[in-house]
């Protein structure tokens, strides 16, 4: 005799602020929760990385070592090392223990937008304003890069690394996605400038969103579009977007200091999360639970499903 | 034992007498029993065991344990200190130093090591060495040798082994016979003083057992060990041996037991010593010592005959059994055994041959003479006749027309008739050029020419080379290569096909040449020859495929002529430019000054952006927009991605590439046709297209205004400011006379160096168009910008009202411009933070950051985050005029640090943008009422054009 399933309840979403993080770092550029989610990284404008606790809130390191605002980071699959990239035209690859400097990559003739690795860590992807994706050995100890993917014709503003997938945004209006298995390059034309891209997490489709204020959902093997989601303000800076955990809802940041949440079948608008008055420049969603980061000029918060109260709060105000 | 130490005592004293007492000494205490203990070396006793080591016990009473107990070893490995593997334990293992010791039961000593001694012993060289050994002057000599040497069986030998040569065996096939004995008598072939080594191999008089079906290795040779004579003495002189002198016998020889007449095992079994065996030195030459103790023996040297060889060769070799060891009995045999071993085969009646029979002698083939060549000749002039029916005569010049091509020493005289046309014999024999046809085959019809062309090639196809040209001509034309050898002279239409190949080869190797200066000149004494010949490579250097044909003379004999064809085919490609020759073993170098005609681009080109663009429009993703192109990954980052590489075995990465025709940088930009209508014809290859490209598309449309106009970028500033007009609705700003007022202020702030700066700048504030194309036909990306913005800079400096409000105007748009951020805004800012932010927004491209600022200024809760502001820039441009008096001092520091930047850029066009981004920065820094300060002078003139461009590119989409 089986119990029918239980409905599936309604997806939570992050709409109870849970604590703000001063970061203390000027504007903080990116934020990024690590492998597990647990920690997260910040990356400031005053040339800084740091590693927070999520559920404390409290600051656990400093990377210092750029020479210029640091604007993407990402931490390795491990959590021993991360990397990050930053306007003064490096990728440096940390050791998050210490937190030295284990390597410098050099080689980006601009600065470098956004930088990821990938699923075993080996390689450093990152792209950069020069229009190329740079592939980086953390194995060896060569400084130049192993590939260079010069394929775009302007500025590389997001990239994301899959299993044996990569796949750039670039500002010439185009997502690429580079299949190192079939040895192929899918070119998907949006036309207007992309700011970020994601993969969904089955894998399947490809989250794009661009400076026309739209966000578009992409079957991966076709390019055909899926949906369309729109709304928020996206005209001038390059902010985030992301699916949630579970792939039901589609997230953007907004110009207007909100962050959206659309329904991704549906496509309609099921939350607008509002944040602060500047912008929402960075979003990270957990990679598990229903826990969201925002950045907004110094601040990072924790945004979780159920309220939590802590004293955090008066932190932040 | 008695002594008897004094005479005058008869005392007889037995036994060791006792040491005479001291009287003060008190008594020593006798040891105890108990304490009369053994000790070793080290202190520790030895209790007396009676079984080990001298008696003693070993170990912890004779086990391995110790006073705890044993205890078995635990397996303890660390990263410091491996433990070392022990698959197997060795006796060694359970060894104290004892047992190493020089008394123990494995006593260390010093040997060879596996590493320096043959792996294998070579009992043939031992035997050599041991010879050599005895020839040496000191006996011990190769053991030195043996220690230092480090010999290993060579390759040879391995080879040999697996083979199944074993050790000890010679080389070759195995012999069925008998093995043969080998008659090692050293006194044959001995002269001189010194007797014959004694130990090396002893005779054997026996026959040995030799059964059926048995075959043998031959015997193998001792090597023969060459060693060069080094003093004065003659041949076959050897210096007193030592050993024999000194010790009475040679080196020590091995023990054969088998061998009843070894002198070794007679004197094992105590047999008396045959023969002299003395000590000391004999010879001739030294007479008896004192110390001989048998004098009776013969001192002076008596000749015998029996000591040199009768007959030639010697005896038999072989003294074999080569490790067959049988038993003495079965050795003797006689030729009966031998025959009945043999009974089931041999037919009765018959008995087996003594000798084998005689070989049959092989006569060698008759020597050759010396000036023989194994090449066969034909007679050709016959078969040509008798085949093709032309007149023995044409087809004699046929073969002899290569020949022009060497030189010939007296000219064409000497060369014969058949050297000369048709025209130079006319000119030789002063006649007049004939009316009519020129040819006898035109004469023919057509179906009979056809039949003579068939035969001519069949006759062709089936003739070798003729051979009767003058061997000069034919070391000429071998250098040619195959191909022109290969074309026979007979035939030129048989050849048609190889021909047309030398044509076609010809021509690749001539086109494109542009040396004028001919070095060679092939047919120098014919001149008009000579110039029909330049004329077939100046039409070969156009790329003419005709050349050959129309060069030729037209009123030639048509054998003449095609005669003519080979030879310019040839000679061109003979004597083909030297650059040509070098160019295909040297890569040219990139020089991007240089236009060489190619680039490289990629092969799959990206589809119509139009197409896409309506597609999107449509929102019809799919299809339309997706785009598939080879991609190659780096075998390196296939590894690291885990992942098989997808094209296994190609070195490519990337994008496929290919080479394409280049002419200037504009013919990768596309130009949408739909609006361009006065743009260049579209190339096959241009499908690229990006915000650059617009971009460079309005250059060349500035450019095209330039012509008419003459102030194109205040022209160019209208039409954008127009076109964001009315395409947002926004009305001008006012701003535009705040900075003219600026202008005025700032000239009266102005200092004189400024003033003399500004006045270059006028100077050159006008580049000629030259520079701009200049510019931009040779640029990349990068140099295109930095050109225009020299370019702009250069037409701008005087525009300064101009070109910020254009800068006005485009910013509320705020695409991709300067973020206009409430941090310009903010009083309180930190200064460097300020100078930050804003190198950072002077190369801001693509969708930019958002302002940092509220993060900085909290405390003064300045919350404005929107850019769309209509009354910002006054607002800003007041705000700005506080703050730069403020940070005077850190722009001039800027300053500098901008002009050493500058001063790395090499190139002459930079530098005069230099000059005057230096200077606008300067214009800008020290007056603090410019508008928009001094990112918007620094950025303005690269920034604004950037903007504008967008701004329209975005409009077309």
């Amino acid at each position: 005799m089986a119990f029918p399933e239980p409905r599936p309840q309604a997806p939570q979403l992050p709409q109870h602020l849970l604590r703000t993080i001063d970061c203390q770092q000027g504007a903080v550029r990116a934020v990024r929760f690590n492998a597990d989610g647990n920690y997260l990284l910040s990356c400031g404008s005053d040339k800084s990385l740091k590693l927070w606790s999520v559920s404390r809130g409290t600051p656990l390191k400093t990377y210092s070592g750029h020479g210029y605002e640091v604007l993407d980071a990402d931490g390795s699959y491990d959590n021993s090392h991360l990397c990050s990239c930053s306007s003064d035209k490096t990728v440096i690859l940390w050791d998050v223990a210490t937190g030295q400097v284990t390597r410098k990559l050099r080689g980006h003739a601009g600065k470098v937008n956004c930088v990821q690795f990938n699923e075993e860590a080996t390689i450093i992807l990152s792209g950069s304003l020069d229009g190329t994706v740079r592939c980086w050995d953390t194995r060896s100890r060569r400084f130049e890069p192993i590939q260079v993917l010069d394929e775009a014709r302007d500025s590389v503003s997001s990239l994301k690394v899959a299993q044996h997938e990569l796949l750039t945004g670039s500002v010439d209006g185009r997502v690429r996605r580079y299949d190192l298995r079939m040895g192929q390059l899918h070119v998907d034309f949006i036309s207007s400038p992309i700011t970020c891209v994601c993969f969904s997490q089955d894998g399947q489709c490809t989250l794009s969103s661009s400076l026309d204020s739209t966000v578009r959902l992409l079957d991966k093997s076709t390019g055909e579009m899926l949906g369309e989601y729109s709304g928020h303000k996206m005209k001038g800076y390059k902010l985030d977007c992301c699916l949630s955990s579970k792939d039901t809802h589609v997230l953007s940041c907004s110009e207007d200091g909100h962050v959206y949440f659309w329904d991704l079948v549906e496509g309609s608008l099921s939350l607008k999360l509002p944040v602060g008055k500047a912008v929402v420049q960075s979003l990270s969603f957990h990679p598990t639970e229903t826990c969201l980061l925002t950045a907004m000029e110094g601040r990072v918060q924790v945004w979780g499903a159920e309220p939590e109260d802590t004293e955090e709060d008066a932190v932040a105000t | 034992m008695a002594s008897d130490s004094d005479s005058d005592e008869d005392f007889v004293t037995y036994g060791t007498p006792l040491e005479p007492l001291e009287e003060d000494e008190p008594l020593k205490k006798p040891v105890p029993l108990h304490e009369q203990t053994v000790k070793d070396e080290k202190g520790r006793y030895q209790r007396f065991h009676g079984a080990f080591t001298g008696g003693f016990s070993a170990g912890y009473f004779n086990t391995v344990g110790t006073k705890e107990g044993w205890a078995p070893s635990t397996f303890v490995s660390s990263r410091q200190q491996k433990v070392e593997k022990k698959h197997h334990a060795r006796p060694e293992d359970f060894m104290d130093e004892e047992d190493f010791g020089e008394h123990g039961i494995a006593p260390r000593e010093i040997t060879t090591s596996q590493e320096f001694s043959s792996s294998r012993r070579d009992a043939a060289g031992e035997k050599a060495r041991a010879v050599h050994a005895q020839a040496a002057l000191i006996p011990g000599d190769t053991l030195l040798e043996e220690l230092i040497t480090p010999t290993r069986s060579s390759v040879g030998v391995e080879l040999l082994k697996r083979m199944g040569w074993r050790e000890g065996q010679g080389v070759g096939p195995r012999t069925k016979r008998k093995a043969r004995r080998q008659q090692t008598d050293g006194a044959g072939g001995v002269y001189g003083a010194v007797l014959p080594p004694a130990g090396s191999e002893e005779s054997e008089d026996e026959e040995e057992f030799a059964p059926e079906n048995v075959t043998f290795a031959p015997k193998d040779v001792t090597p023969v060990d060459f060693n060069p004579r080094l003093g004065v003495q003659g041949l076959g002189y050897r210096g007193l041996d030592p050993g024999r002198a000194l010790l009475g016998r040679a080196a020590p020889e091995h023990i054969d037991l088998f061998r009843p007449q070894s002198e070794s095992r007679s004197r094992l079994f105590g047999d008396a010593q045959r023969g002299s065996r003395r000590g000391g030195v004999a010879g001739q030459a030294f007479g008896v010592g004192a110390m001989e103790d048998d004098d009776d023996e013969e001192v002076y040297h008596r000749d015998c005959m029996s000591r040199y060889d009768t007959e030639l060769g010697g005896a038999e070799p072989g003294d074999g059994l080569y490790g067959w060891t049988a038993p003495q009995q079965y050795s003797r045999k006689t030729d009966k055994s031998k025959d009945a071993s043999y009974l089931g085969k041999i037919l009765e009646g018959f008995t087996l041959a003594q000798k084998p029979s005689q070989e049959t002698t092989i006569f060698p083939p008759p020597s050759l003479p010396r000036d023989y060549r194994p090449v066969h000749r034909f007679r050709p002039s016959v078969e040509v006749l008798s085949l093709s029916g032309v007149s023995p005569a044409l087809a004699e010049a046929l073969r002899v027309s290569r020949g022009h091509m060497v030189k010939e020493e007296g000219g064409p005289q000497q060369g014969g008739r058949h050297q000369l046309d048709s025209s130079q014999r006319r000119a030789l024999l002063g006649e007049d050029a004939l009316q009519g046809p020129s040819s006898v085959l035109e004469l023919l019809k057509p179906e009979d020419r056809e039949r003579l062309l068939s035969l001519r090639n069949s006759s062709s196809s089936n003739l070798p080379t003729p051979k009767t040209q003058p061997p000069a001509s034919h070391d000429a034309l071998r250098w040619a290569g195959p191909a022109a050898v290969a074309a026979p002279v007979g035939g030129v239409a048989a050849s048609s096909s190889s021909a047309s190949g030398l044509q076609q080869e010809a021509l690749t190797v001539w086109k494109g040449v542009q040396t004028s200066a001919q070095t060679f000149r092939p047919f120098e004494k014919n001149s008009s020859k000579q110039a029909r010949y330049e004329l077939y490579l100046n039409r070969l250097k156009q790329g003419d495929k005709d050349g050959l044909e129309q060069s030729l003379d037209p009123g030639m004999t048509e054998w003449e002529r095609s005669r003519e064809r080979d030879e310019f085919v040839r000679a061109s490609i003979l004597y083909r430019p030297t650059a040509s020759s070098l160019s295909c073993r040297f890569t040219r170098a990139k020089d991007p000054e240089e236009d060489d005609g190619s680039v490289e681009v990629p092969r799959d080109q990206e589809g119509d952006v139009d197409d896409k663009q309506a597609a999107v429009n449509m929102k019809m993703f799919g299809k339309l927009t997706r785009e598939t192109f080879e991609w190659y990954p780096d075998k390196l980052l296939c590894k690291r991605f885990n992942i098989p590489d997808p094209y296994p075995g190609c070195s490519l990465v990337g994008l496929p590439k290919v080479k394409r025709d280049k002419f200037s940088v504009f013919n990768f930009l596309t130009v949408p046709e739909s609006r361009e209508t006065t743009a260049p014809p579209k190339p096959a290859d241009a499908g690229k297209r990006s915000r650059w490209d617009v971009s460079q598309q309005k250059e060349e449309e500035k450019k095209e205004k330039k012509e008419k106009e003459k102030d194109p970028l205040s022209q160019l500033l209208n039409d954008a400011r127009k076109q964001t007009e009315t395409k947002l609705g926004q009305s001008s700003p006012p701003a535009s006379e705040t900075p003219s007022v600026d202008e005025q202020k700032e000239k009266k702030d102005e200092e004189k160096e400024e003033e003399k700066e500004e006045e270059e700048e006028e100077e050159e504030s006008r580049p000629p168009m030259d520079l701009f194309k200049a510019i931009f036909a040779s640029s990349s990306d990068e140099k295109s910008s930095s050109s225009s913005e020299g370019e702009s800079d250069g037409e701008a400096e005087d525009k300064d009202a101009t070109e910020d409000r254009g800068k006005a105007d485009t910013q509320p748009l705020s695409l991709f411009g300067i973020p206009t951020s409430i941090q310009q805004t903010a009083v309180v800012l930190p200064q460097n933070f300020t100078q930050e932010a804003k190198e950072n927004q002077e190369e801001e491209f693509g969708p930019k950051l958002p302002p940092p600022s509220a993060a900085l200024n909290r405390g003064g809760a300045v919350s404005v985050c929107s850019p769309r502001d209509e009354e910002k820039p006054n607002k800003r441009s007041r705000e700005r005029k506080h703050k730069n008096k403020k940070q005077h001092k850190h722009k001039k520091d800027k300053k500098k640090k901008k002009k050493k930047k500058h001063k790395n850029k090499g190139k002459q066009q930079q530098k005069k943008s230099k000059k005057e981004t230096d200077s606008s920065g300067e214009d800008s820094s020290e007056d603090s009422g410019e508008d928009s300060g001094e990112d918007a002078a620094q950025v303005s003139t690269q920034e604004l054009l950037k903007r504008l461009k967008n701004v329209r590119s975005l409009e077309s989409w």
